[in-house]
Formats: C-alpha cells, sequence, structure tokens
C-alpha cells in the first residue's frame, strides 16, 4: 500500500479538495480547454499574460483527484514566471513523471510539484498528472487556440 | 460440467461456483499481491480452459482455410467452422444458419446494418430510432449513415432510473422511422430493456428492429424467434469467448436483399472484370479469411454456457446483484448509478470526494478489478449529469466474497478521501 500512499500524498488530497484558483479569469488573454478522453477529465485553464509573463493563472472542470490537484498546483507555479519559465518547467515537469519510478534523478527542484511524482508507480494515471500541463502549453500557444488539446 | 437446468432448479451452491470457478484459469492470478476479484466482465469475460483449448487444437491440428481447397483439413476446418455457425444459430434459436454471419464483434455487427440495410434505405428527413443508453456503437454507425444520407437519429429518453421511457419511444416511432436499433441490456447501468414490446411497436408500424445484445446473451436466454426481431448483434469475448469474433443474426429476407458490406475473396460467386456475382448468405457478408479459430473457441465457449444454463446464470447473477447493491448500499456515499427493478449483473456507482479514477486505482491495488470512466457511454453520463462512473460487472464465476472484498475496498478508498 506504500505506492498508494505515495500517489495520494496529503498535499495532494488537499488540493483535490480545496482546489486553489479554482474559477474563471475575468479579462483572461489566453485560455485553452484540455480533454482526456479516455476518462473524461475535462478543464479549463485561464492565463492573464501581461507581456511574457503569467500574471495570473485560474482553472474549472471536473476530474480526478490526481489531475485537479495538478491542475491547481500547476496554476500556482506559473504564475508570475515567463512564458519560456513555464515552457521549461513544463518539460521537466514531463520528464519526472514520465520518467522510471527508480530513476536515480534528482526532481526535488520541481518543488511542491514533486508531489506528484507518485503517478510513477501508475502508468495509467501519468496523463491525469499532466493533462493540465498539456493545456497551459496549448494556452501559451496562440496557434493552438482552437481545437481543445487531449492527452490521447 | 453440468447438464441444463430448469428453470425451477435450487439456487446455485457456493460449491457449485467453486467448479465453475476452477475452469476459468485465470482466476487464479494474482494481482499486487492479492487474489485477482475481476469485476469488469461487462469489458470482456475470462475464458474457460476448454475455449482456450480450443483455439489452441485448431492451430495444432487442423489449420487451414476454410470454403477453399479439397484437401483434408481445409475440410475439417470448414466443417468446424460451420458447425460453430450451426451453433450460434441454435443458441440464438434463430431459423436457418445462413441468418448468422460472423463477424469481429458487436461493433461490426452494427456498422455492417448502418451500411448495407440502412443507407441504401434512407433519405433525407428519414428516422433511425435509438435510445438515450446505447453504447457509443449502438450511436457512431448511426450518425455516420444519417450524415451520409441526410437521415435524421431520434433518441428514445430514459428515466432516473435508467429505465427507457416507454411512452415517448411510441411517440418517437413515426411515418419517417426506418430502424430501430436499441440495446438489449445497457453496459453502464444495467437495465434489461423490454425488447419484446420494443419490437412489437415497431412492427406494427413496419419498422425493422435491432438488437446489441453485446451485454444480454451471457446473462438471459435470448431466442430471435420468440422476439420477432429483425437483427441481433453481439460479441463472443463477453460470452467466455475469444476476442476478434462475434455474430451478426439477420432475418434472411432482409439479408438477402442486402448489398455486401466487405468486398473480397469468399464473398463473391463469380468475378471478371466486368462484373461480380455475390456470393450466398452468409457467404455474401465474410468477405475475407475469416476468424477460423475464433469460431470454433465460440462455439465451445456456447457449449460450456448452455451446459451451466443460461437461466441457471441468470438466477444467479440476479442473487449476486442483490446482495452488491446491498453491500455497495452500505458503504457511506456511494450511490449506484441505475437502479431499473430490471437489471442484470452491473453495478455502476459513484461515492462522494472520489472521484471514479481514484476508485478503481485504490481498489485495485487490492486486488479488485473494475472499470471507471464513461463506459462508452457518454450521453448516459450527461443524462446523470456525472463524467464517470466506476462499474463492477458481474460473471457466472463471481461470489459474494468478492462482492464484500470490493466493498472492503472502497472502505478504503474513504479512509483515503473522507
Amino acid at each position: 500500500m506504500d505506492d498508494l500512499k505515495d500517489l495520494y500524498q496529503e498535499v495532494i488530497l488537499d488540493h483535490n479538495r480545496h482546489p486553489r484558483n479554482f474559477r474563471e479569469l475575468e479579462g483572461c488573454t489566453r485560455q485553452a480547454d484540455g480533454y482526456n478522453p479516455l476518462c473524461g477529465d475535462r478543464l479549463t485553464i485561464y492565463l492573464h499574460v501581461d507581456g511574457d509573463v503569467i500574471t495570473d493563472a485560474t482553472f474549472k472542470g471536473t476530474g480526478c483527484a490526481i489531475s485537479k490537484a495538478s491542475a491547481s498546483l500547476l496554476t500556482e507555479s506559473v504564475k508570475g514566471k515567463t512564458v519560456a519559465e513555464a515552457e521549461a518547467l513544463f518539460r521537466r515537469f514531463q520528464k519526472m513523471v514520465t520518467s522510471p519510478p527508480d530513476s536515480p534523478e534528482d526532481f526535488s527542484d520541481l518543488g511542491k510539484l514533486f508531489v506528484l511524482a507518485g503517478v510513477r508507480e501508475f502508468p495509467v494515471r501519468v496523463k491525469c498528472a499532466s493533462l493540465a500541463w498539456h493545456t497551459l502549453r496549448s494556452a501559451v500557444d496562440k496557434d493552438r487556440l482552437e481545437e481543445p488539446v487531449t492527452t490521447e | 460440467m453440468k447438464m441444463e437446468h430448469d428453470v425451477l432448479r435450487d439456487p446455485v451452491s457456493a460449491v457449485e461456483v467453486k467448479h465453475w470457478r476452477d475452469d476459468f484459469p485465470a482466476l487464479r492470478e494474482k494481482v499486487h499481491g492479492q487474489r485477482l476479484v475481476y469485476l469488469d466482465n461487462g469489458a470482456t469475460t475470462q475464458k474457460p480452459q476448454a475455449v482456450i483449448d480450443a483455439e489452441a487444437e485448431y492451430y495444432c491440428h487442423y489449420n487451414a482455410n476454410v470454403h477453399r481447397a479439397v484437401h483434408a483439413l481445409s475440410e475439417r476446418a470448414t466443417e468446424a467452422y460451420e458447425a460453430a455457425r450451426h451453433k450460434v444459430q441454435r443458441f440464438l434459436n434463430a431459423a436457418a444458419a445462413e441468418e448468422i454471419v460472423f463477424v469481429r464483434g458487436t461493433t461490426e455487427a452494427i456498422n455492417l446494418v448502418a451500411q448495407s440495410y440502412a443507407r441504401p434505405r434512407l433519405g433525407p428527413g428519414d428516422e433511425v430510432v435509438i435510445s438515450a443508453m446505447e453504447h457509443h456503437s449502438n450511436i457512431v454507425p448511426w450518425q455516420m449513415v444519417c450524415a451520409q444520407t441526410a437521415a435524421v437519429l431520434k433518441v428514445v429518453p430514459i428515466n432516473d432510473a435508467g429505465e427507457l421511457e416507454l411512452e415517448a419511444y411510441e411517440r418517437l416511432v413515426g411515418p419517417r422511422t426506418r430502424l430501430v436499433a436499441i440495446t438489449h441490456v445497457s453496459n453502464a447501468l444495467g437495465s434489461i430493456v423490454p425488447v419484446a414490446h420494443i419490437i412489437k411497436v415497431a412492427h406494427e408500424r413496419n419498422v425493422p428492429v435491432l438488437l446489441d445484445g453485446a451485454q444480454a446473451v451471457s446473462h438471459l436466454p435470448v431466442d430471435v424467434c420468440a422476439l420477432d426481431c429483425d437483427f441481433y448483434a453481439f460479441s463472443g469475448h463477453k460470452l467466455y469467448g475469444p476476442t476478434g469474433i462475434g455474430a451478426l443474426y439477420g432475418r434472411e429476407v432482409l439479408l438477402e436483399a442486402m448489398p455486401p458490406f466487405l468486398g473480397g475473396g469468399d464473398m463473391i460467386a463469380e468475378v471478371t472484370f466486368e462484373k461480380t456475382t455475390y456470393n450466398e448468405l452468409p457467404h455474401k457478408f465474410e468477405a475475407g479469411t475469416p476468424h477460423i479459430a475464433g469460431a470454433v473457441a465460440l462455439a465451445v465457449a456456447i457449449d460450456y454456457v448452455q451446459a451451466v444454463g443460461l437461466d441457471a446464470i441468470s438466477a444467479y447473477e440476479r442473487e449476486l446483484v442483490a446482495h452488491g447493491t446491498a453491500a455497495l448500499s452500505e458503504v457511506p456515499g456511494v450511490r449506484i448509478i441505475g437502479t431499473a427493478p430490471d437489471k442484470a449483473s452491473i453495478l455502476s456507482f459513484i461515492m462522494d470526494g472520489a472521484h471514479p479514477h481514484d476508485i478503481g486505482t485504490i481498489v485495485d491495488r487490492e486486488g479488485v478489478a473494475i472499470r471507471t470512466g464513461h463506459h462508452c457511454a457518454q450521453p448516459v453520463m450527461r443524462r446523470f449529469g456525472i463524467p464517470a462512473t466506476a462499474r463492477a460487472s458481474l460473471a457466472l464465476y463471481n461470489t459474494r466474497e468478492e462482492i464484500d472484498t470490493l466493498a472492503r475496498a472502497l472502505h478504503r478508498v474513504r479512509e483515503v478521501f473522507c
């Protein structure tokens, strides 16, 4: 049962119960929908981008504890970052959740996002953790605004 | 194995179920160090050893193509393949073996009827009637054919219990209706549709009816003659048989008038570059080398189910559903979705504070395999205003103890989330 404890850490359960920045963002400059057709998880990410800086980030949607907590943590961690920094964070996060569970690489630089490392033991749940991040990417990439992003 | 039981047989004993379980090798698997509790039978059932052996025996002893060569092996393969067709015919009580078309599964069967029966008959404004509790495979083929012909898809609503609204159905079948396509048993809710009534109403208006039997054939006796249905589709792998094989029953007069679905070998009588004449039924609809091993093993699966007896299976599973409904209802925060009084073998549920995927992950660690998500029935989820459910679906080899294991695992879910 230790794997389960790694997956459902207290921080994740807390963000699931009380998601941060869980609202539409009035006057947002970017927005994108994410959808996981396999499980029906659906979320929208709203950003306020001023120049090159993400000054505000919020989300709405339905999903499992992992996808909700991941989106909630995402909004907290990209606020105040430049678009390029957010993109780098996306890549680092993706690397963490898709690396083997016994990978020697230290991802503690991801800070609070490191709590999601537990999904590595649950390959089918990796998409739950990365949905919000793919959606964020779609939101900052103007060319991809039209189609909802999916994890398939 | 036992002989077919009477309807008035005694309740199934734990000893009998133990014997049935012993026939299914996969049930001895362990997952995450726990004994497997397989409650995802609506997705696919496990296979008895006899079915597994039948496929191997075909490949070991008489692997050859059918309907082609004069050599002995091909004759044996053809004989076994056609014997399987007769088995399916008797299983569904079809009037003739020519009315049984082997397909990959229910999905292909429905697509075949949509393209070969419906498409030539549909024009702008004509209507196809389906229900709000269909699997995507009984929605999308009709949307496709409606898009091709400018016909209109009409959807019979369901009530809060997950039952078809029959009055609405009777209103929806009108002068423009060309076909009714409805599930026999709902995969997401378990509701048993009163298909005899559905067919009677449609036939009064000269409308043929297709039944999606994917979730029905392993739980209820099906008699297409008694039902008087026009098309009946099912998949072998949900009936303890192999994947990749299923059957379409079609009334002979309808099949006869339909053009082929796929073109190729085996479905022709004569080919010249000027003109091809098609083979007779049912070969007209079986282009290419069929899934011979699958058909042969499906026949063995049917033997298995009939030896246990569908009446016995049905009665036993009803007890299990009743036990499961009570056991799950006792878990605080659990709500069962699909509460029709007439229900087969499906326990769909949601839980306060826990998303179905999280439920699925946690119970999996206890060895319990359930399905979570929309069950390829997104309109059903929308109807109940939920994104997904957790679904335990039962088979003849499941036990009350296994359901109790699921209920205990749900208490663990509560420990994590509540």
